[in-house]
């Protein structure tokens, strides 16, 4: 795993008005995502989370369909429900990142830790964002390395966050009138910290898509691990 | 004041008669009821079909006298790469696999059951804001939808018109760029009036890496997008969707009806068709109706009907008026018009020729008595150098610098067969022009060379000239042979 020092940013959404920066500790991040072949070892150890066993409120129907085909063993698991996500790194002893952890390190190229301002940074995560028909993503660690030593955060899969239902969402329902939570139209740029952020965007705009149960073509997972 | 009070009085008596006759009519027919309010959400729905969705440029059957039904209607979100022009291709998101989306056409007062799928193949989450939509975003909150998975919401139409939809999930403007936009049309009970063609026009801007025309696949440029410097502005998703063997057609006498919508994601349409006039606009795709129309502005994120019937045959070009954009950025789209001209309207090309206002020579104008001029005896050189000015002066405007003419519309005269092969035809032509259908160096030219108004003498020295140079003959003509030429009749 990476180690990831501790630090705060200015996230493009943020729970707390009050509260501009978003500080993470300390944790150890995986290094790649979880694997099709590291997934079917931990589904050996729970065999109740296979697809012929697993409940149906757990994961929608289409649950590891992938695995119908030929697929690489290297490349990330997908079509896993946050559910089984966040059930396979507890197995490991390590939980899924939190929106903020993992938007702390998605912040990193290969040189800086903030890259935010390299336009050609950007333009890296918007182009694949773009680019349609990953139908099988590559191996792990076939993008590149960021600051941290960390692969893939940008360019491979979509990752599942723990909190990732959370965007926009206060706790105080009062607060929420003026944003909506489903970004359409203007009002997803009313509490927008980075209006030209548009990498960040799609991102949240992606996760307020997503449901605990569904499982996505390009939608796989990491695991963190707190210090001890 | 009393006055004012007196014709206020009036206009509510014959607002109350109105609505008597309105009443009255109704009664009066076997038709479903047609409410004289504009919201007929009491509207009876009779039946379920299901939607007939079309790609641009074409449209579904009209409703005609169909009541109010449920429509059952499911269109897919694609995230594609295909070809913006030759050689230039942009990865698209779309409703239904084309820019623009599919044509919804409904009634007044129908139920609408729409589902929107997203492709499983699909990087990210959509939606669709209808504007035809009466309720929160449009049904953007009710449709937003994860890729691989499906979301159904139904609506009913309200108001008659022609919408845009489009996609407004974040960065919205970043999904309208990417080609997310179509028509819904809303027609009113009893429908449009038949017209013999239609046709879906939609407008949109796009912003890319690369400059107008740069080779490969090129991405979206978010900063160019939030300057509003589009590299393309193009009907139908790309440039070339309406020209050539993708133009529109019709024949002479025909009304063609066109639906054109504007999806922006930044700049308004000032839309027109060269050489022709709109008999009918639905300002806005309201239900205000203008007439005799040159130039409809198209708001971005709206629609406009135009109707006009085409009386000559001939191509009738499509324009965003903002002219550059139809020039440099591809807004060109044509409508071929096939069947009997009709003189009378337009004449087609009469006569041309080289207007100079100062001095110079003018075409055809009657023929001078020949002065008398005092012959000075110049040598071949002289006489070539002669040539040479005039036809600089008179000659250069068509047949260019060094004889090679314009490609298809003036022959040249380098290495002209047609002009070596007789001088005096050469000579006839200058002085009493020429028209019709010649071939020179293998190329048909149908054109008109109008007479030139030169003496004698200056028609041998340009023919001296021409005939001296670019690999001609070195054919000499004198003064007399012009003359002779002049005589013959």
């Amino acid at each position: 795993m990476a180690f990831i020092e501790g630090g705060s940013y200015a996230p493009l959404y943020r729970n707390d008005e009050n509260n501009t920066k978003e500080t993470v500790g300390d944790f150890y991040m995986d290094k790649s995502a979880v694997t099709n072949s590291a997934f079917s070892l931990f589904l050996e150890q729970f065999p109740q989370w296979k697809k012929e066993n697993i409940k149906s409120i757990f994961a929608e129907s289409n649950y590891l369909s992938h695995w119908e085909n030929e697929f690489e063993a290297d490349a990330p698991v997908t079509n896993v429900s946050w559910f089984v996500a966040k059930k396979y790194c507890e197995s490991q002893q390590k939980r899924l990142p939190t929106m903020a952890e993992w938007e702390y390190v998605a912040l990193a190229d290969q040189n800086q830790k903030d890259a935010r301002s390299e336009p050609s940074h950007n333009q890296y995560i918007l182009d694949w964002y773009e680019s349609p028909k990953a139908r099988s993503p590559k191996k792990v660690k076939s993008t590149f390395k960021n600051k941290w030593n960390v692969f893939d955060i940008h360019g491979l899969i979509w990752e599942w966050t723990y909190d990732f239902n959370s965007v926009l969402i206060s706790g105080e329902s009062r607060k929420d009138v003026k944003t909506d939570r489903n970004l359409f139209c203007g009002s997803g740029s009313v509490d927008a910290n980075d209006l030209m952020n548009y990498a960040a965007f799609i991102r949240y705009a992606f996760r307020g898509s997503i449901k605990a149960n569904y499982c996505i073509q390009n939608l796989g997972f990491r695991c963190v691990k707190d210090l001890k | 004041m009393k006055s004012i009070f007196k014709n206020h009085n009036v206009l509510c008596l014959l607002f109350i008669g109105l609505l008597f006759a309105s009443i009255n009519a109704c009664k009066g027919t076997e038709k479903e009821n047609v409410s004289p309010e504009k919201i007929p959400t009491s509207t009876k729905i009779k039946g379920t079909i299901n939607a007939e969705l079309t790609s641009a440029p074409n449209v579904p059957e009209p409703v005609g006298n169909r009541t109010a039904k449920r429509i059952l209607l499911s269109m897919e979100v694609l995230e594609e790469t295909s070809e913006m022009m030759n050689g230039v291709s942009y990865t698209y998101w779309t409703f239904g696999g084309d820019v623009p989306g599919k044509f919804i056409r409904t009634r007044v007062g129908d139920e609408v059951e729409f589902t929107l799928k997203n492709h499983p193949n699909n990087k990210l989450p959509h939606n669709i804001d209808l504007h035809a939509v009466t309720g929160p975003g449009g049904g953007a909150t009710s449709s937003f939808v994860a890729p691989g998975h499906e979301v159904k919401f139904s609506f009913k139409t309200l108001n008659p018109g022609l919408y845009i939809y489009h996609c407004a999930t974040a960065p919205v403007g970043m999904h309208i760029a990417n080609g997310m936009y179509g028509l819904i049309l809303v027609e009113p009970a009893g429908g449009l009036p038949p017209v013999d063609r239609e046709y879906y026009i939609v407008q949109g801007d796009f912003y890319t890496k690369g400059d107008y025309g740069a080779k490969g696949i090129q991405p979206f440029d978010m900063q160019k997008a939030i300057d509003e410097d589009a590299d393309y502005v193009v009907f139908n998703g790309k440039v070339g969707a309406l020209t050539g063997d993708n133009a529109l057609t019709a024949n002479v006498g025909e009304t063609v009806r066109l639906f054109v919508g504007n999806g922006g994601p930044n700049l308004v349409s000032s839309f027109h068709v060269i050489g022709e006039i709109f008999d009918k606009v639905h300002v806005e795709g309201g239900n205000l109706i203008n007439e005799d129309v040159q130039t409809t502005l198209i708001p971005a994120g709206g629609a406009a009907i135009v109707e006009f019937k085409v009386d000559v045959p001939g191509t009738f070009i499509l324009v965003d008026h903002s002219i550059f954009r139809a020039f440099n950025k591809g807004a060109i789209g044509m409508l071929k018009v096939s069947g009997d001209e009709n003189k009378k309207i337009y004449s087609g090309k009469i006569q041309e020729g080289i207007y100079q206002p100062e001095g110079g020579v003018i075409q055809a104008i009657p023929q001078k008595e020949q002065a008398t001029t005092k012959v000075i005896q110049k040598t071949l050189s002289e006489r070539i150098a002669s040539g040479k000015q005039k036809y600089m002066e008179t000659c250069f405007a068509c047949h260019q610098s060094e004889g090679q003419g314009v490609a298809n519309v003036f022959p040249p005269l380098a290495k002209s067969d047609f002009l070596n092969a007789d001088k005096k035809r050469a000579i006839r032509t200058i002085i009493n022009g020429l028209s019709g259908e010649i071939t020179v160096n293998g190329n048909v030219y149908n054109s008109v060379m109008p007479s030139q108004a030169l003496s004698d003498e200056e028609v041998s020295e340009i023919l001296t000239y021409v005939y001296s140079t670019w690999g001609n003959n070195k054919t000499v003509v004198s003064p007399s042979d012009v003359k002779a030429v002049r005589n013959e009749h």
